[in-house]
């Protein structure tokens, strides 16, 4: 085939559309001929709430270059509050790219109603020009990038960041069990500072997974004072996630526990 | 259908037929490659090309290849889901595949025709998102759809008139309607009113039959005096506790509810003199007065519009005032003398009298109960100086006169035959209401002239908007339905669906969902009666299986997912681990991404699914 698709690097985008507006507006985009880039495959999806953080960070461990996220506007939802969710979370994905080192502005977070079809093209027409300006995503060749992307999924993962995005919204629109309603801008100093913790706790292990590593080595890797990368271990030789081996010498070094057998 | 677990345990075998749909694919996308690709992938046992899949000849292919080559998947690329899923879906059932099997690919609207002049790329992406459907598909799963049976009994919360109107409709197709209203009559608010306009008649007497007729009908059980104080259930099968003021909690079975619990008068509190000088009532008073026969000697009125609404306490309009002050002013002009106290006909007092005592009274033992305070403190109303009776004014003073509609605007010109005077203010100059040596006065901008004038009235009416009832916030907790930004109930869509909830089984109707007048609130709730009847009629619902499931080996009872469910349709199961209400489950998947534990999926939305989709896409090509 003559193939003018080969050679040049495209932009890989992935985009998650709900089913009521994002992916409706794209088809009044279709039925209306605005024409934007081929790069964008889009998955349907029911509601955008659908989309938990893991979603999105696996697909970027997997080397997508953008992920553009669609959803009904605020107060649209076919599904009532699904959307609030939905910004929570992409607040909370964007926290663990800056972590993981990967450009935050690599996923995007769009309202698209099922009447605005030429908004869809721009959208995605401007996103993906956007990720062609950031250039590839070099996940794949830079192992170290890698093992920090790795790591910020498995963050969004933890019982405590995935409790946290889920009871966010309930937090500060309803209240707590006290019927106390949690200050917006204290909760996010919350789910930051847990963010940020859960993220150094899961590259301790991707990198101790392979290897073990002592606590100046890890700091070294990781650029933190060791005495915040000792704290971690701590609290995860308590859970029973790492384990101190060859405590010969002087320098104890550290090795992940493996658990179920997925490894 | 077919055999659930043949499809279970067989190796996919995955049947692909890509559309040309004339040249609407075809003209864009080299449609002939692209078959050809899709039987390089992986478990496609069968590609073709049709010119037309959702033509009769492209649905017997599809048909034919399931049958000859044994097919337990199906691809269609063509267009998009949204219009054509249920089509294909209905032909794959028809051929016995489960249509939980079938996968939809959209090269159409998602590719053809949004890069037009782009053939090589645009076909290269329609091979990607066959690619991406397979990947899909191959990990489809069949799925049966629950059918749940619905109890055929209505349940309306409130008697008004709305609420009166849903329960007959329901009623009268035939099925048992229970009628929940914690005032001690039927009516609502129009049994406060004198008449209604367009009609000649009373108030009570035009809606006398249709309490006659709740009343009498062999189908409704009424509950006076009660309120809703449990909800369980889902769609077809509610259980609701019901209580009479401080009595024991009773549970009905129902399959339906009507929420139809009507809306309060705002009361303008610290506005234009209300409830400082006497003959400052707001139009509810004012129609309770002229209800009773009990109007002071007036020489002179004034109505203000808009008190609190559009902008100043609530932001809408409240979309009747405007009419119900038209219908009074004319009242007035037309009828005054028969709605004078009793004395006054009789002539026995001329020049001072007092606010007719009873009316006051009443009017006073009104405000204190909505303020919920006692009646301490309160002053008896003043006298008020009157002149004679035998012309009597009226100056309607308004913002906008929306006198929409056919009658309306027939009775606007009504109003000004009749010499009725309109003067408008805006909010830059609102009217004040003040007193002056014992005469109650309004000064007011006038905005033809550019001045500032004054005038002496005896009294004044205040418009004041419809409002939300206080409570609705805690029906709205157990019913789980939303609540707009003005505390009142939010219909499921604006157009579309304006007297469903999002919640099925749950109904909506009169000025609980705002202001609305007498015939569009009849309006509401028939049509609330007949949506509600369409669940009950049928006997059943069926759930799209398109729903959470929970994986009790890794729940841990948290209760997060049962906190974010809009829908209610996740509790907690005697072994304390959550639980779906597949009737009441959208498939949203708040759950899914929610839960802590990761204990949640989606049907045929799994992560698997999902992820295998969006990964196809960053494959290099086989």
């Amino acid at each position: 085939m003559a193939d003018k698709t080969s050679g040049e690097w495209e932009p890989k985008v992935i985009g998650f559309l709900c089913n009521w507006c994002s992916y409706a507006g794209a088809d009044l985009c279709g039925v209306s001929r605005y024409q934007y880039p081929t790069n964008i495959r889009a998955v349907r999806v029911m509601c955008s709430t659908r989309i938990s953080p893991h979603l999105v960070l696996d697909i970027f461990k997997a080397g997508a270059d953008g992920v553009l996220l669609g959803g009904c506007h605020i107060g649209d939802c076919h599904y009532i509050t699904g959307n609030y969710y939905t910004e929570k979370r992409v607040r909370l994905m964007k926290r663990l790219l800056e972590e993981s080192g990967l450009d935050a502005d690599r996923l995007r977070l769009e309202w698209v109603s099922a009447s605005e079809g030429e908004k869809f093209s721009k959208v995605v027409t401007e996103f993906t020009e956007h990720i062609r300006k950031l250039g590839p995503s070099n996940v794949k060749k830079d192992e170290k990038l890698m093992a920090r992307v790795a790591a910020a999924d498995d963050a969004s993962e933890s019982f405590r960041l995935r409790a946290l995005s889920g009871k966010e919204f309930g937090l500060v629109t309803k209240g707590n069990v006290y019927n106390n309603k949690l200050d917006p801008a204290e909760l996010d100093r919350i789910i930051d500072s847990a963010t940020e913790e859960e993220f150094e706790r899961s590259l301790i292990l991707e990198l101790s997974r392979t290897k073990p590593r002592s606590v100046k080595e890890l700091g070294g890797i990781m650029e933190l004072p060791t005495d915040k990368v000792l704290r971690h271990i701590v609290v995860l030789r308590q859970k029973n996630m790492i384990t101190m081996e060859h405590p010969e010498g002087f320098t104890p070094t550290y090795k992940t526990i493996e658990i179920g057998g997925e490894q | 259908m077919t055999d659930k677990k043949a499809n279970e345990n067989d190796k996919p075998r995955i049947g692909v037929f890509v559309c040309s749909c004339g040249s609407n694919i075809g003209g864009f996308v080299d449609v002939p490659t692209v078959a050809d690709y899709a039987k390089t992938l992986p478990d496609v046992v069968y590609a073709t090309q049709n010119m037309y899949t959702c033509a009769e000849d492209g649905l017997s292919s599809i048909r034919e290849a399931i049958r000859k080559h044994n097919l337990n998947r199906v691809i269609v690329a063509s267009c998009t889901p949204r219009t054509h899923a249920p089509l294909f879906q209905a032909t794959c059932e028809g051929a016995g595949l489960n249509k939980y099997l079938f996968t939809f690919v959209n090269i159409r609207e998602h590719c053809s025709w949004v890069h037009m002049k782009e053939k090589d790329l645009a076909t290269k992406k329609a091979r990607d998102l066959i690619r991406m459907g397979v990947a899909r598909a191959r990990l489809l799963m069949p799925q049966e759809e629950v059918k749940v049976e619905v109890e055929p009994v209505g349940l309306v919360i409130g008697g008004g008139v709305s609420g009166m109107s849903a329960a007959v409709s329901m009623a009268d197709m035939g099925f048992p309607v229970h009628i929940v209203e914690k005032d001690v009559e039927l009516g609502g608010f129009v049994r406060l009113l004198n008449n209604l306009y367009v009609t000649e008649k009373g108030a009570a007497e035009t809606i006398a039959p249709l309490i006659a007729k709740v009343k009498g009908h062999k189908n409704i059980t009424l509950h006076l005096s009660s309120t809703v104080k449990s909800v369980e259930g889902f769609i077809g099968n509610y259980t609701v506790g019901i209580a009479p003021k401080g009595g024991e909690e009773k549970k009905l079975k129902v399959g339906t509810i009507v929420v139809a619990t009507g809306a309060l008068e705002f009361v303008p509190e610290g506005l234009y003199g209300y409830n400082q000088y006497p003959n400052v009532v707001t139009l509810t008073e004012f129609e309770i007065l002229c209800k009773r026969k009990t109007l002071p000697k007036l020489k002179s009125v004034a109505f203000i519009q808009c008190v609190g609404s559009r902008g100043q306490k609530v932001s809408y309009c409240s979309r009747i005032c405007c009419n119900v002050a038209i219908k009074n002013a004319i009242n007035i002009v037309d009828n005054y003398e028969g709605m004078l106290g009793v004395m006054e006909k009789q002539g026995t007092l001329v020049d001072k009298i007092p606010v007719e005592k009873k009316a006051t009274d009443e009017i006073l033992e009104r405000r204190r109960r909505r303020r919920g305070r006692g009646s301490e403190g309160e002053g008896d109303a003043e006298e008020v100086k009157l002149g004679p009776s035998d012309k009597i004014e009226v100056t309607v003073f308004n913002r906008d006169v929306m006198s929409y509609g056919v009658e309306h605007e027939l009775t606007y010109n009504k109003a000004r035959e009749k010499r009725v005077k309109f003067v408008r203010y805006t909010v830059d100059h609102l009217p004040k209401v003040f007193m002056e040596d014992n005469q109650l006065k309004v000064t007011y901008f006038h905005e033809t002239l550019k001045l500032e004038r004054t005038m002496p009235v005896d009294m004044v009416v205040l418009s004041t908007p419809l409002v939300a009832q206080p409570d609705a916030g805690d029906l709205s907790k157990l019913l789980k339905v939303p609540l707009g930004q003005e505390g009142f109930f939010l219909e499921a869509h604006v157009k579309l669906r304006p007297v469903d909830f999002a919640t099925d089984g749950i109904y909506v109707a009169g000025t609980c969902k705002g202001p609305a007048d007498i015939s569009e609130s009849v309006i509401q709730g028939s049509a609330a009666a007949s949506r509600a009847a369409i669940p009950m009629a049928k006997g059943y619902v069926q759930a799209e299986a398109l729903s959470s499931v929970v994986d009790e080996t890794k729940c841990t009872g948290c209760g997060t997912c049962i906190e974010v469910c809009p829908y209610g349709a996740l509790r907690k199961n005697e072994k304390g681990f959550a639980e779906v209400i597949i009737a009441a489950c959208k498939g949203c998947g708040c759950c899914g991404a929610t839960c802590p534990e990761g204990a949640i999926s989606m049907t045929n939305y799994t992560d698997a699914q999902l992820l295998a989709e969006a990964k196809a896409a960053l494959d290099e090509e086989v």
